[in-house]
């Protein structure tokens, strides 16, 4: 608590980390590449330092605040700095800029502007280094990286997986997986947060939008999309809309218009998760089975959960996630529907997904039925919107449309999936007798709704105290594990996201410049859930339909996974 | 890459030991290990990353911060040309350029025959007698390019006349 006097105002502050947190509440924005509030500060850019009174300067990420301090923010000798800082870090960047895919979101690009740096003083001493390409969700362009380590600190600090750091020095300093191995050879997860802090394009996705536009353009192709609920409240961020608002509508309508023959929502798919998953759980509970029950939705959670504590894989849901558990029921639907179809076109099944582990998953053992993969591409948040800037749409003027039949209705419970605690829910609302309201809102003020990492809770089930643990980042849940494997704490379930706050902020989603805030995009989705007319999964007429039709006799074929161990 | 032997990763695993309740070992580990093997290779790396949970990628970060630490083997004779300032300003980058093209290797790379690897030195606290070069910790002062065949030779011939080491 005190007081500071910056640029001659009186500034007070009371529990802000360090001296940026004050001068950013104080109304200035003060720029920086290396500083997020969620990561350990690094105070590698430099681009946020300031002067004391007497003229010394210090950068102000890493300086505490304290009472009587005067400093200054903008001397014209703070400006040249910050303006020299961007020519040097301007003069190991390629400065492809009309080419590169950040252009218009690059936050190196932005202050450049900012800052009117209108040349480059010093020779450009860039070295050619190769793009890898290796991974299926990830794509490392090292000749765009300005090393302020942000990947790396998201990677080890809010990840727990150390996939990157930076090794080398000076001149030669490159972030890389260890050994130079490429990201596909790595520990990688696959969740893309690393993308998400990056402030170029020095980490991007893996894009399939070339691929998926030859399919939407070949005559002998039947295209069908799945849409994820995270990306309905996103996918206005880069198309100029309210952030937050939910826009599947307009989205059904353009994936239609760009040549998609069917658009179906995976909150369909969502519902069949909470089906099986919440007969599993109770099979478990029933028959003393291995329990805590973790939740398998999130491929990123499921191959950290493989790599690091592979005793308890047995702990793992057997059910597919809801994409995967949708791509085979899709695949099958054709399967058996060929002949009643218009023609008999080759069926294309592509999901859009907030994700870019959901790239990697497709091409895991239990995305694939009867020797066929189910899901041929998976496109982001990011590249659909891509597609949509490409193509010329207006999507603020587009009408939208419905999602549709057979799989075009969901419930509520399956669409606040997208947010943490959402799986959670809807397997509560699943197994809980009452639908009234009231039992809606004692399941909501369970204490699974809220952004803590690590949310703990029971619920009360039948006479049994079910103990309940909801988890986001996958460093939360790598603390929870290592509870859970000392025996220090009980749970009967453990649900897991690996993204911080769940998918709506997955690693395709929208980042940079135009991104939306966490908080939007979960209050998108909880009034998403309030409008429909089913919350609960069992509920939604179109499940009860499949599960007395085509599932039949299938369930454990199509919907869960089809192996036990990986190693 | 060749796999350890079981000695070698009991050996290793040992050094780890030494520093179990020190906060941050990882420097003293491989130093240790930089010592006692003479390089930490990738196989190395990975069962110090096994033993204290320490991740892959931020051991090789480290070893290939450090000049100190090597990922391949030294050669029998290691020559450091100082690039320091002092040394640089009375023409060291002629002398380490010269033994570059005798050997027939760039700085951090080792002889074919195992016989020297060149390193380019920051400061090592030896201006008043710049350029400096050193072999194996023997200091050679105010060294020119013309006094660089000589050098090698010296070991060349120490070599052929039984390898007594410097």
């Amino acid at each position: 608590m005190g007081f500071m006097t910056i640029d001659g105002r009186r500034v007070e502050f009371t529990d802000e980390p360090n001296i940026l947190a004050v001068i950013r509440k104080a109304g200035i924005d003060i720029p920086t590449l290396c500083y997020h509030s969620k990561l350990s500060v690094y105070g590698a850019c430099r681009l946020c330092t300031c002067e004391y009174d007497n003229g010394r300067t210090f950068s102000s990420c890493s300086e505490k605040p304290a009472d009587g301090l005067v400093i200054y923010t903008n001397t014209p000798r703070l400006i040249n700095y910050r303006r020299t800082i961007l020519e040097l870090m301007l003069a190991s960047h390629d400065r492809d800029c009309t080419t590169c895919l950040r252009s218009g979101e690059c936050e190196l690009q932005n202050l450049a502007r900012r800052l009117s740096v209108k040349e480059v003083r010093f020779e450009n001493y860039r070295r050619h280094l190769p793009v890898d390409s290796s991974s299926p969700s990830i794509v490392r362009d090292p000749n765009k990286c300005i090393l302020c380590g942000d990947c790396v600190r998201m990677c080890e600090n809010v990840q727990k997986v150390s996939a990157i750091d930076i090794a080398n020095r000076g001149m030669k300093a490159i972030v890389t997986p260890a050994f130079g191995k490429n990201l596909g050879e790595s520990d990688c997860v696959n969740c893309g947060q690393c993308r998400v802090v990056c402030p170029t394009s020095a980490i991007s996705i893996h894009s399939a939008v070339s691929l998926v536009m030859k399919e939407l353009a070949d005559p002998d192709t039947y295209v069908v999309a799945q849409v994820a609920p995270a990306v309905r409240v996103a996918i206005g961020d880069m198309l100029g809309l309210n952030h937050g608002d939910n826009n599947m509508g307009k989205l059904v309508a353009v994936l239609h218009r760009l040549g998609f023959d069917e658009v179906y929502d995976t909150t369909y798919g969502a519902d069949l998760t909470v089906m099986e998953e919440a007969a599993e759980f109770l099979e478990r509970i029933r028959s003393h089975g291995t329990l805590p029950l973790f939740t398998s939705c999130c491929p990123a959670w499921v191959k950290f959960c493989e790599d690091r504590y592979p005793e308890l894989f047995d702990n793992l849901s057997t059910c597919r996630s809801p994409q995967a558990m949708f791509g085979a029921v899709i695949r099958q639907y054709y399967r058996e529907h060929r002949d009643q179809m218009k023609c008999k076109r080759r069926l294309v099944s592509v999901s859009i997904m907030p994700c870019t582990a959901k790239k990697a998953e497709i091409l895991r053992p239990e995305s694939h039925t009867f020797g066929e993969q189910d899901i041929d591409y998976v496109l982001t948040t990011t590249e659909i919107s891509a597609m949509i800037e490409r193509t010329g749409y207006r999507f603020d003027q587009i009408e939208p449309e419905a999602p549709d039949v057979p799989f075009g209705v969901g419930s509520g419970g399956g669409v606040i999936f997208g947010v943490t605690g959402g799986v959670t829910e809807a397997v509560l609302r699943r197994i809980t007798a009452g639908r009234s309201r009231q039992d809606m809102e004692a399941i909501k003020s369970s204490g699974v709704r809220g952004r803590d990492g690590i949310k703990e809770f029971t619920v009360n089930y039948e006479g049994h105290e079910l103990r309940i643990a909801v988890v986001s980042g996958l460093a939360n849940a790598d603390t929870v594990m290592q509870r859970v494997r000392s025996g220090e704490v009980h749970y009967d379930l453990i649900e897991v996201m690996a993204c911080p706050s769940g998918c709506i902020n997955g690693g395709g989603q929208p980042v940079g410049t135009v991104k939306s805030s966490t908080d939007q995009r979960i209050a998108g989705l909880y009034k998403a859930d309030v409008n429909y007319q089913i919350q609960r999964s069992n509920d939604n007429p179109l499940v009860i339909a499949l599960y007395d039709g085509m599932l039949k006799g299938r369930e454990h074929t199509l919907l869960h996974r089809n192996f036990s161990h990986k190693r | 890459m060749a796999a350890l032997s079981e000695a070698a990763v009991r050996q290793i695993e040992e050094i780890c030991d030494r520093y179990q309740d020190t906060a941050t070992p990882l420097i003293m580990i491989l130093s240790d290990i930089q010592n006692e093997f003479g390089y930490v290779p990738p196989e190395v790396q990975e069962v110090v990353s096994r033993k204290t949970g320490i991740s892959p990628a931020k051991i090789y970060g480290v070893v290939t911060f450090y000049s100190f630490f090597s990922l391949e083997p030294n050669g029998k004779y290691v020559i450091g040309c100082c690039l320091g300032t002092a040394c640089y300003v009375k023409g060291a980058q002629k002398v380490i350029d010269r033994f570059s093209q005798l050997l027939g290797i760039e700085p951090g790379q080792t002889t074919p025959d195992g016989m020297f690897t060149l390193d380019a030195l920051r400061c090592i606290g030896a201006c008043g007698i710049a350029p400096a070069v050193s072999v194996n910790g023997k200091v050679y002062p105010k060294i020119t390019e013309a006094d660089v065949p000589g050098i090698i030779e010296e070991y060349r011939t120490r070599e052929a006349e039984g390898g007594a080491t410097a």
